[in-house]
């Protein structure tokens, strides 16, 4: 059963947008957190896709995937980090507090 | 290495010797050590200069020398002095020396004021030996940024604002300047060839006449703020007015004169179609400033006030004399800016003295002070004498050459303007004899005056020079005026193309 | 004559050695020293005038030649023009040489006593050999910016003097209208120069007095508002002297500068200084005859007006110093209206030799004056006429001197003031009948006011006799009175003519019979009137002098408010009208639209610093909307 490329794409681009969406509206940063990692996935599943279906000979698209997740994992381990500090400076995590960095 | 270069050097090597300076006693020594390694290094251009001339060496500039620095842009360190350069540098250095014991109070932070101070007189020893554009306004900013910090941390009063004034209003002179400059730089060979930054080699070009009319009076107001032009004056007052006694003094003394030299050296200079066509607007302007910076003086409360509404009226004068063009004139410019900047720092380093003591500048909070501290209050006296144009101090000299070279001058637009000029010397007696009779003259008032003392050794020795310059060049002025004047002649060669 | 240098260089050597070390001489030494080298200075000018008179040298032809001993270019302004420095010498200056150096010597005398054990007495001295330093430079200058150097000068030292005693607020401000004044009167001096050296391209006296105009012959045809340009420099020319003379509207200063200390008042603001308007004008009195002869009848105006209006007031003044003063401006009229009715050469310059010989009389008797009334003042320790009477008892040589002093200002013969003024008189004639009418009846006006003084002083009971009894001053004081008046008794019968006249050559005078005896009728009935007024007076200027008087009484005793009017003019209308909102336009106009730049940017940056809102969410958005945008953007191209 081949399934045709248009529909990893799809869920990638779905995944992405509930990503941005999520990003934009949740107000808990650790949903955003998460919808950043909805974003991050997407993107490597367009990265295999592409790779798979393109170019089979080569395998660049994977690398950099698993690099990707690498990284993913790391600035995940940071940013939850960050986020228990700033819960135990201003015990919640509401993104609206956290703009002390205007102007 | 050239010789001229010294006057960059040794600043930087006080610099260093300050830095490394452990308590107040070295930095008062290491200062007053440059400052007079400065003062005897001018002394001898000095000599060594009206020498070379006497032995009939007649090139424009003197010492001259040029070191590739930006190839691209063909940028030069290039250094040269002619007989105005070494006056300014004479001034600069009397005014580095006696303010140096103007400081002598500076306690606090007092290595940094001194690193301060002498950045900023680097910066203008700079200017005055350059003869490249780049490199002149490269000093001219050098000269600029300490004053901002100079006066807003070891200055009195609203020094923040004066401060943030002052710097705010002369970078804006300066980014006039720097368009000018470049657009100079962009028409400095109009019949191919490469472009070039030297002053000496624009001004053997003919830079087109449309240029020339944009450049000119970019370049004239960039420099005419700092030489306190109306309406472009008003950093003057409050910047003096927070400045601490030895920053007014070199401010006053010698900053301010940058603005006249470089009007002078520049806009003037390298061109002089557009000063021929275009003088009438800014010797308007320069006319208003002298009786307007006058006028605003004589009901003034605050003592630096008062002198700093006089400088605009005095700097006003010698720009005013400089868009005269012509000789007589031009050369009383230069000696009103020498004459200028030696008795304003003696007014500002005694106003500076006198608040040290009565902690007020406000005359009618002084009165009597004649008795309690005579040295200085006939010193302000002599000063203020000075300043009103006495025959034998060195006003009088500057002022009656600017009035006999601008009444040269005979259609009826400069006849005016000259009259009204010279109302001026009217108008300055009346400040200052008013200003002398009520904080000096009188009976004490305040009986905490009364426990004043007088002026102590470190305060007589800046005094004293001045006073001894300032008598000297007015009961022999051939010496500077034949100097000055004979390094006007390529200017006016240049007018008369 | 080369030793003519030291005339200036021992004043001025004097000033800087009393000056500097005013601190160290202690006691007298500084008023002896000074006094001293005085003595020295005026032996010297007194040879360097017996050596110009009479060495054959001096003369070409009969005629008295301008002698230039030293000149030195001092400043190179343009090519032609140049100031020098130098010593010129001829009738007039070695007249006044012997004039200033003589009065200058009687004073420095003189205040050896009345200076004694006063505050600051070095520094009096110092200031006086500044004084006679620059009065004597200014009257050998060689050229007119020499002169105008000096002059300002002179205007220093008087103002220092004036202001002597700085602690009194009466001479601080006294100080400060002198010098004002005469400084705004200098401004059209220096114009006035502007505009002759602009067309003579000289400064030099030699060159702008040559005969003929020639000096302003490129200013023929150049006229401004309906004047040649010649009539015009020579007019604002007359404007300064006018200041230095303090001939009306520019007087104000020298009644009030009567309160510097007395022998200050009789050496600057009566012998010496006051006429240097008048030396000006007998300086440049060639210039004015060949190029600009429609000046000099507007100068005899002003003078005759002066000289009127100064007599009404002297004769309403309370003061005796301030008496003094208001003489001293009508006497200095009677010399302008003199040079401004004369000619040129022999009889015509008649009027030129009796205003030169007025002054050198005046200068004489006038420092008599004021050195008498200064001992007067040391004697009872008031200005005031309340304050005196009977004096003649307690004082008789300063009785005497002040007498005869009072008889030569009147016009009596044989002292010295009644054949100098006879030949105004004489002049005036020629000129007008209508002048001389007004001189002859000023010079009643002025022997009324003088015995007028006389008797308050000397003879009528005092009102006021707080004070104790006054005695005769010290030998040093009455001394100089003594030579004064001696010189007063003698100086008329010298033969001036022979020694200044307009144009150098020997003038033999005559006394103008018809002329004499009208002024002596006059004089005499004037002297009548005073003394049958004021000789056995009992009762005399009331606790106010203003209460039941006629209003031209309180006018003239108000010197008819002219200095009110000036009050007015610089307080009321410069400094209310200019200054005041120069200083408000510069603060909140200039300054305001610097201030408003910067609230400019401020604000500006207000504005946008609302999209730096530290919302993360906020941020994402507007990217996100961005690249939309983008790409549509894209899409649609």
């Amino acid at each position: 059963m081949d399934i045709p490329m248009q529909c990893y794409l799809l869920v990638a681009a779905v995944m992405f947008f509930c990503g941005i969406y999520g990003f934009i509206t949740r107000h808990n940063v650790l949903a955003m957190l998460i919808s950043l990692e909805l974003i991050l996935n997407a993107v490597n599943i367009n990265f295999v896709v592409f790779n798979r279906f393109l170019y089979p000979e080569a395998l660049e698209g994977y690398f950099f995937t698993l690099f990707s997740i690498g990284v993913a994992a790391g600035e995940t381990a940071v940013a939850i980090a960050i986020i228990i500090n700033i819960y135990r400076n201003i015990k919640n995590i509401k993104v609206e507090n956290l703009d002390n960095m205007k102007f | 290495m050239n010789f001229l270069s010294l006057f960059v050097l040794l600043p930087l090597l006080t610099l260093a010797g300050l830095w490394l300076s452990k308590n107040l006693k070295q930095v008062h020594a290491v200062a007053v050590t440059g400052a007079s390694a400065l003062l005897i290094l001018t002394v001898y251009l000095t000599v060594d200069f009206l020498l070379q001339r006497a032995a009939g060496n007649t090139a424009e500039m003197l010492y001259t020398a040029s070191v590739m620095w930006f190839e691209p842009l063909n940028i030069h360190y290039a250094v040269g002095v002619d007989g105005i350069s070494v006056s300014m540098l004479l001034l600069t250095s009397i005014i580095l020396f006696t303010g140096v014991f103007a400081s002598w109070t500076i306690v606090d932070q007092a290595k940094e004021y001194y690193m301060w101070f002498l950045l900023l007189t680097l910066g203008v020893y700079g200017f005055f030996i350059s003869i490249d554009l780049f490199t002149m306004f490269m000093f001219y900013e050098v000269a600029l940024i300490p004053m901002y910090l100079l006066i807003g941390l070891w200055g009195s009063g609203g020094k923040e604002y004066a401060a943030m004034k002052l710097t705010l209003m002369l970078m804006g002179g300066s980014a006039f300047l720097m368009i000018g400059i470049i657009g100079i730089y962009l028409n400095s060979a109009p019949e191919g060839g490469e472009l070039t930054m030297n002053l000496l080699e624009i001004s053997k070009v003919l830079i087109p006449m449309e240029v020339q009319r944009w450049l000119f009076p970019l370049v004239f107001i960039g420099f005419g703020v700092l030489g306190a032009m109306f309406p472009f004056h008003t950093w003057s007052p409050d910047g003096h007015a927070s400045a601490p006694t030895a920053v007014s003094m070199l401010h006053a003394g010698v900053l301010m004169k940058l603005g006249g030299y470089g009007c002078f050296r520049v806009a003037i200079y390298l061109m002089p179609e557009a000063a021929n066509e275009l003088a009438w607007i800014f010797l308007t302007l320069t006319g208003i400033s002298v009786v307007y910076g006058a006028f605003g003086a004589i009901l003034q409360k605050d003592l630096k006030y008062i002198n700093a509404y006089s400088s605009v009226s005095h700097c006003g004068l010698v720009l005013f004399a400089i868009l005269m063009l012509n000789q007589t004139a031009m050369t009383g410019a230069i000696m009103q800016m020498l004459s200028h900047g030696l008795m304003t720092a003696l007014f500002f380093a005694l106003i500076g003295m006198i608040y040290g003591r009565t902690h007020t500048r406000n005359i009618d909070e002084m009165s009597g002070l004649m008795k309690v501290m005579p040295f200085l209050a006939v010193c302000y006296v002599i000063a203020g004498l000075a300043s009103l144009g006495l025959p034998g101090l060195s006003g009088f000299v500057a002022e009656m050459t600017v009035f006999v070279g601008s009444w040269e001058h005979t259609d009826m637009f400069h006849r005016v303007f000259t009259v009204v000029a010279c109302c001026s010397i009217v108008i300055t007696a009346v400040y200052i004899l008013r200003v002398v009779g009520k904080i000096l003259y009188g009976e004490v008032e305040n009986k905490h005056h009364l426990e004043l003392g007088d002026a102590v050794w470190h305060e007589r020795i800046p005094v004293v020079i001045l006073i001894v310059v300032i008598a000297a060049i007015g009961m022999y002025p051939l010496l500077v005026s034949d100097m000055i004047s004979d390094s006007l002649v390529s200017v006016i060669g240049q007018l008369a193309r | 004559m080369e030793y003519s240098i030291f005339v200036l260089l021992l004043p001025m050597i004097m000033f800087l050695f009393i000056g500097l070390l005013q601190g160290k001489l202690k006691g007298q030494s500084a008023g002896i020293i000074g006094t001293i080298s005085m003595s020295l200075t005026t032996i010297i000018a007194y040879a360097v005038a017996f050596d110009y008179f009479f060495s054959p040298e001096s003369k070409i032809d009969g005629i008295y030649q301008k002698i230039v001993e030293y000149n030195w270019v001092w400043l190179q302004l343009t090519e032609n023009l140049h100031i020098d420095l130098g010593i010129l010498l001829d009738p007039i200056s070695c007249m006044m040489l012997v004039v200033i150096t003589t009065v200058s010597l009687m004073v420095h005398i003189y205040s050896l006593g009345y200076m004694h054990g006063e505050r600051g007495f070095a520094r009096y001295y110092a200031f006086l050999s500044l004084f006679s330093f620059s009065m004597l430079g200014l009257v050998v200058a060689t050229n007119i910016f020499q002169m105008y150097i000096f002059w300002e000068l002179v205007g220093v030292s008087s103002y220092l003097l004036i202001g002597f005693y700085y602690t009194k607020p009466a001479a601080i401000a006294a100080s400060k209208k002198a010098f004002i004044v005469t400084r705004f009167a200098d401004l059209g001096f220096l114009i006035g120069i502007l505009v002759l050296s602009f067309y003579a391209q000289s400064f030099s006296f030699t060159d702008l007095t040559a005969p003929g105009g020639v000096a302003l012959s490129s200013a023929a045809g150049v006229s401004f508002l309906g004047a040649s340009a010649a009539a015009w420099g020579l007019s604002l020319i007359f404007v300064g002297g006018a200041g230095k003379s303090a001939m009306f509207p520019l007087h104000i200063w020298l009644p009030d500068a009567m309160e510097g200390p007395t022998p200050v008042s009789a050496l600057i603001h009566a012998a010496t200084m006051v006429v240097a308007g008048v030396y000006l004008v007998a300086r440049m009195f060639p210039l004015y005859i060949d190029a600009a002869p429609e000046v000099l009848p507007g100068i005899a105006y002003v003078g005759a007006f002066t000289s009127l209006f100064a007599a009404v007031i002297a004769c309403f003044q309370s003061d005796i110093k301030r008496v003094l003063a208001f003489s001293t401006i009508s006497q200095i009229g009677f010399m302008i209206v003199a040079l401004g009715v004369s000619g040129m050469g022999g009889h015509d310059g008649l009027g030129y030799m009796a205003g030169m010989w007025h002054l050198f009389t005046h200068a004489m008797f006038k420092a008599l004056l004021f050195l008498g009334a200064g001992a007067v003042i040391h004697a009872v320790h008031s200005n005031e006429m309340s304050a005196m009477g009977g004096l003649r008892k307690y004082m008789p040589v300063t009785h005497i001197t002040f007498l005869i002093a009072c008889l030569a200002i009147a016009g009596i013969p044989p002292f010295s003031g009644f054949f100098s003024k006879d030949e105004i008189l004489s002049a005036c004639l020629e000129f007008s009948p209508v002048m001389f009418a007004l001189m002859a009846g000023i010079a009643g006006l002025t022997a009324f006011y003088m015995f007028r003084l006389y008797y308050r002083i000397f003879w009528s009971t005092p009102t006021d006799v707080s004070h104790h009894t006054p005695h005769e001053a010290p030998a040093v004081m009455y001394l100089p009175l003594i030579f004064l008046a001696a010189v007063t008794l003698v100086a008329g019968f010298i033969p001036f003519g022979d020694f200044v006249t307009s144009d150098g050559a020997v003038y033999h005078i005559h006394i103008n019979w018809t002329v004499a005896t009208i002024s002596i009728v006059v004089a005499v009935v004037a002297i009548a009137i005073a003394t049958v007024k004021y000789m056995k007076e009992k009762s005399k200027a009331p606790e106010n002098p203003l209460n039941n008087v006629g209003a031209f009484y309180r006018a003239a005793y108000r010197r008819f408010y002219i200095d009110e009017v000036y009050m007015f003019v610089t307080h009321k209308i410069i400094f209310a009208y200019i200054s005041r909102p120069i200083k408000w336009f510069d603060r909140h106009v200039v300054d305001g639209f610097m201030n408003f730049l910067a609230w400019g940017a401020n604000a500006l940056s207000g504005l946008i610093k609302g999209f730096q809102s530290g919302q993360v969410q906020q941020y994402a958005y507007v990217f996100v909307l961005g690249v939309i945008i983008l790409i549509v953007i894209a899409l649609a191209l």
